[in-house]
Parts: structure tokens; sequence; C-alpha cells
């Protein structure tokens, strides 16, 4: 997983509440056997005029031209600001790997689903949780200036506005190392890197028979 | 100090670290691959520029997704496009990696849990994961075996450990001898039946007790893959001459120079006469008959001689809820003796029981005999190549295919239907598989689950009967 630790990009709007991972990312695309490739049909409904087929060439598809992330000003955006309970419904990581695929590295909302919020620092993306009206005077903000940034500076849990204002958000302590490290499930065993392959070495030892072939 | 259970023993040797919140990383020494759960794991290793960390720990072979008629096409043949990606995905992805394949085609190829042991890829005191819930039928060989999920298969292979925190110890102990014609699926289906689905939740189970001893490794193997019907992710049986029988010769098995090592360092494998359990559950072997499930949970399982259920008999109101809902889906009236469910197909395979014994268990029954004319479709599914060609040379295929089932290839096949054989909405399918959940065998089936005999004797019958009268 990559690190995490300070970035600046677009925010993108998404007005909406309950917002869940079958809109996230529709149920068509979870046959698939990989687990990145699902930025192109991330709000797949919302995005596209017609219904999308696991597979299909994204690139022609018709677009619904007044849907958010269709919009010239937002391209490129890595910042989604949502409103409550962002991420309920079906516990699918596909929805986390979808985000993240499109660009997403941060989402803002008054409240997430459970599960959606720990999948997302699994994969590597920060779910920031703001108050209603922090949230809403984003919301204003974003709407009434073109290119809106905001700088998301993890390691002094501050977001930092055009103007120069800072808002602090709070993080668990171990999901900001993990991410800060860039460190996944499998990073953090791989910190008792030593203590495996003493293991395996005793154990080569003792069973020999479970080794080579 | 009290003494230790089996699984207390095998999940010490196993320790690599002990976190002070419960959960440990535990030393695996096998995975078992196969195509629907591995891709995502592949690919996140890839995107993570991360290798496996012991490749000859690995192990694959497809089975959902294969079809189980003609193969002469290979893999480029299979017709539903997303089966033929994923058992075209597992080959390239084992060809990167060095990871040793059993493919479509080869006589290795089988579904997972019966190719592990077959092989000798599963031993007596491993850990063994898959990712695949069934994955407890390793633990008939002493082995400490658990089903897990794709994080977990990816997070095996990179770390060559499990995350995990220890279960509680259960003992199931079935002493006495079993009646002739009642096997290993009726001891399971009686026990399941006796503590429900969640009976072993957070445990993990040894069966115990001298029908398990008597029993034969297949055996037990049919016993351990439904734990996780029973609730627990790990099903045990201690390690005896028997277990060392099987093992031996077989071609990941320890060889000669290594073999008395092995042997010495199993004798260990059992609980201690002193250890205690969490929970003992005692059955009287000598009074299980043979068993038919009636319902679309495990649990809904009856003697052969006994009657669906009414709900009016039922006290409690969520029970009662469950039980008219399963006589609806299931097309069943209450009260109705289990001899008059018909059977519209027959399925004999699965991980539960498409060894080379449930094969002769089922062709021996059907010797001489024919499927009733109303039975649409039977089916006899080996569960690798080389219990196929085992079965051929003992001429069971003949016996099969003259009674009128169709003798098809290795595969998992109608016990899930993620392939082409699918049972049809309404139809009634006396299986042998473990799993009778609404729709799991095709959309709107219903399936029965029994043993191989019974399977065979409903087969001749055209609806349930007792095996006894058969043999
Ligand atoms: S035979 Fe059935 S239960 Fe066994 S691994 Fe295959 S699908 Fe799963």
């Amino acid at each position: 997983m990559d690190k995490f630790i300070k970035m600046t990009a677009i925010v993108a709007p998404m007005d909406r509440a309950n917002v869940d991972t079958d809109a996230i990312i529709p149920k068509q695309f979870l046959k698939s056997i990989k687990r990145s490739g699902f930025g192109p049909n991330l709000f797949d409904e919302w995005r596209y005029e017609d219904v999308g087929e696991p597979g299909q060439d994204c690139s022609n598809r018709p677009l619904r031209k007044d849907f958010v992330l269709n919009q010239p000003r937002y391209q490129g955006a890595k910042i989604l600001l949502a409103r409550e309970n962002f991420g309920c419904g079906s516990s699918r990581e596909h929805a986390p790997w979808a985000l993240k695929d499109y660009g997403f590295d941060v989402v803002i909302a008054p409240s997430f689903a459970d599960i959606f919020f720990n999948n997302s620092f699994k994969n590597g993306i920060l779910p920031i949780v703001l108050d209603d009206k922090t949230v809403d005077d984003l919301f204003k903000e974003v709407f009434a200036e073109e290119g809106y940034q905001l700088t998301v500076d993890l390691e002094a849990q501050k977001l930092v506005k055009p103007n120069g204002d800072s808002i602090d958000f709070e993080v668990d302590s171990f999901r900001r190392h993990c991410l800060l490290n860039g460190l996944d499930d499998i990073g953090l065993t791989l910190q008792h890197e030593d203590e495996i392959k003493a293991y395996e070495a005793n154990r080569k030892k003792n069973a020999p028979w479970l080794f080579g072939a | 100090m009290s003494g230790k259970t089996l699984y207390d023993k095998l999940w010490d040797a196993h320790v690599v670290r002990q976190e002070e919140d419960g959960t440990a990383l535990i030393y695996i020494d096998r995975q078992l691959l196969h195509e629907v759960t591995s891709p995502q794991a592949f690919e996140g290793l890839r995107l993570a520029h991360r290798k496996p960390w012991r490749v000859d720990a690995n192990l694959a072979t497809p089975d959902h997704n294969v079809p189980t008629t003609d193969l002469s096409g290979g893999v480029d043949s299979i017709v539903d496009p997303i089966s033929r990606i994923q058992v075209q995905t597992l080959g390239m992805n084992t060809k990167e990696f060095g990871i040793t394949e059993f493919g479509m085609g080869d006589p290795r190829q089988g579904i997972v849990h019966v190719v592990g042991p077959e092989e000798g890829a599963t031993l007596p005191g491993m850990t063994v994961v898959c990712g695949d819930s069934h994955t407890a039928t390793h633990g008939a060989l002493g082995a400490l075996a658990h089903g897990i999920g794709t994080s977990e298969v990816e997070h095996v292979m990179a770390t060559q450990c499990l995350i995990q925190k220890k279960m509680k110890n259960m003992l199931i102990k079935v002493d006495g001898e079993l009646q002739p014609g009642v096997g290993p699926k009726d001891v399971v289906l009686a026990v399941i039946g006796v503590i429900g689905t969640a009976g072993g939740n957070g445990c993990a189970i040894e069966f115990g007790g001298q029908v398990f001893r008597d029993m034969s490794i297949e055996g037990r193997m049919t016993v351990c893959n439904m734990a996780i019907e029973a609730g627990a992710r790990v099903g045990l049986v201690a390690v005896d001459e028997k277990t060392i029988d099987y093992v031996k010769g077989r071609p990941f098995a320890p060889k000669e120079d290594q073999w008395e090592a092995a042997v010495a360092a199993w004798q260990d494998l059992k609980s201690d006469d002193d250890a205690v359990f969490d929970k003992v559950i005692e059955i009287d072997g000598s009074k299980i008959e043979p068993q038919v499930s009636w319902g679309t949970s495990p649990e809904m399982v009856l003697d052969v001689n006994g009657k669906v259920p009414n709900p009016a008999n039922e006290s409690d109101p969520v029970k009662a809820g469950g039980i008219e809902r399963a006589l609806k889906y299931m097309g069943l009236e209450a009260d109705m003796p289990v001899s008059e469910i018909p059977v519209d197909y027959v399925f004999i395979g699965s991980c539960t029981n498409s060894r080379i014994e449930d094969l002769r268990a089922a062709a021996e029954v059907l010797k001489g005999k024919k499927v009733a004319s109303t039975v649409e479709q039977a089916l006899a599914v080996p569960g690798s190549g080389l219990v196929k060609m085992q079965a051929e040379k003992e001429g069971l295929d003949k016996i099969f295919i003259e009674a009128g089932f169709e003798w098809r290839n290795p595969g998992c096949s109608m016990c899930l239907a993620m392939n082409a054989d699918k049972l049809p909405s309404g139809k009634h399918c006396a299986s042998t598989s473990n799993r009778n959940f609404e729709g799991r065998q095709g959309a709107g089936g219903r399936t029965h689950l029994v043993s191989p005999q019974m399977a065979a004797a409903a087969a001749v019958a055209g609806h349930f009967v007792d095996v006894r009268d058969y043999l």
C-alpha cells in the first residue's frame, strides 16, 4: 500500500445522504476476478445513461451530464465530499476498491457505515468524519468556487482550505500509523518477518518433510 | 495442570507470535487454492509487488467451475465466460508465481478437498488453509484446517501466516457400533440434527469415541467436512494407525528417510486423557438411523422412517415459522412420512461424498438394479481424476451406467451448480453434498442431504427408502 502523508486535490461534492455500496459499485461488477479496474464503473448507474456490464469498454458510453463526476470542473478530484451514512448497504470490499481505482484517496462525510469505514483504511482511503455544520460549509464553498482544493495533512490531522483556514480532524492512532507507513494487514504482519523466519527455520529442522516438493 | 486437547497441541505448535488482545499469528504449512477465491488474492500480490512467501506450500486445482461432461476441448471449451475466465486465470496465476497446479485434463485434478489428502499434500500435524469453508475436511488426518476468505488467502500467500484467535474446544463423542447401512454421512447429519447449525460456533470440534476410531479415513473426512454445517470452522479426528497407513506412499508424503521421524512426531496427535473440553456432547452411535434432510438447513434432518415436522407441534414461534417456510419452499406437507418424498434427481458427488469408498457403497446398492423411471437425471461425479480411474478399474462405472446413472468427470458439479449441472426449480434431489440452502443446487431446487447408499436406494425406488431393506 502507498504511504499516505499529505495531499492537495480538487474536491468533488456528492450531495446525497445514504449513498450505499450498490450505488458505489453495482452488483453485476462483483463477478470480476479482479480487484482493480472498477474505477470506470464507480457510481455506474448514476454516471451513465445505459446499463453497464462487466468487461465493457466504458469510454464511449453515454454520460449523464448532470452527474457530479461528469462535470469538467471536478475532473481529477481525489477528495469526495459526502453526506451522512456514506457506504451503507452490503459489505462488499469492491466499494473502496472502486473509489480508490477511480482516484479518490479521501472521503469526507458527517458519518460512515461501519464496514465501509474499516474497509476504506485497509485499502488506503482516508475517511474523515466532520460535524454536519462543517460539512455543510464545505459543500457551499465547493459549489461556489470552481477548482476548489483542500489539503489533507494526515500527520498534523488537519484540513487546510484555499484561504488558509484549517480544520482539525480525528483519526484512530493505529489507523493513522498504518496509513502514514503504507501498512495494510499484510504489511503489519511482515513487520514480524524475523519471527516468521525464525519459526520457519525451526519447523524445517523438526519437520523437514513439510518443505520442498 | 490438565492435559492438552489435540486442537491445543496443533495450535501451540504453530503460534509464531501471540498478541495481547488474543489474536495470534499462526504459521500455515499448506495452502490449497482453487479458481473462485484465489484470483483477487493473486492480483493483490501483484498490485503490491509482493511474492508468495513460500511457493512450495501452495497447491492449486480448479474445481468449482469445471464442466463434468466432455473435457476434450480443454479450458477454452467452457461455455460460461465467467467460469472460463476463472479457470484460465488460475492457470495463468499459478504459472506466473511458480505454484503447482493440477489443471483440467490432469488426472490429479479434482475437488480440492479430495485432492489434498489423496496426494498426501495434507498431512497429520499440518496447518492447512483454503479459501473454501469445507477445508475442515483435512482435519480427518489430524491436521488443523481452516476455511478462509479471499483477503486471508492473500495474507497467507504473502506471509505464510494467518491472523487468528484461538477457538474453544468441543468434543463430540459417539460411542457404540453403527448399524449396518448407517455410514459416516448419517453420523454427521445426526450430530448436526442434535447440536444444530450453530452448535459448534466459535469451537474447534474433535470427533472422538468408538465410532470414529472404527471409521475409515475417508469416512472421517466426510464427518470433518461437515463441521462447518455444525457451526465450527475446524473439525478434527485424532491420528491413529489408520491415519498413518492412509498417508504412507502418497506423492507428497514424507519419503523413506524422513518417514520414521514423521511417524514418531505424529504419535502425539491426540488429546491427552486428562484434557479438558469446553463443551462435550455424547451420542449413542448404535441408535443412529439412516438420515434424510427434509428442509433448507442441514439441521432439518430426520431418520428415514420419520415424519416431516408439523409447525403446529412447535411451541417456539420463531422455529414454527422456520418450519413453515421450509415446508413451503420444499413443497412438503407437515407430518408426511419421509418415504413419501419423491426423488426427481440424484447427485452422488461433492467433497463430502465423492471418494472411492462412497462410490463403492453406492454401487453396492445399485448393482443389478435400475434407476426408477420417474427419476429425471442421476449423476455420479467422482471427486478427482484418480478416484475416477480407480472406480473404473473396479468396474464401478459400469454398475452406475447400467443402472441409469451418468458417469461424469471430477468437479464440484451440482453441489453448488456453478458449472452447467443445475437442479431445476421445484425438483427434489437426493444429494450426497453438504448444503441444502435455498437455491444451492440451482434456483428453486429442493435438496435432500443423504449418504451415498441412501442416494442410490432413493434412485432405484424413486422416493426415499431405508437402504437397510436393499442390503
Ligand atoms: S464440492 Fe461443494 S462444498 Fe465441496 S468445495 Fe465444491 S462447492 Fe464447496
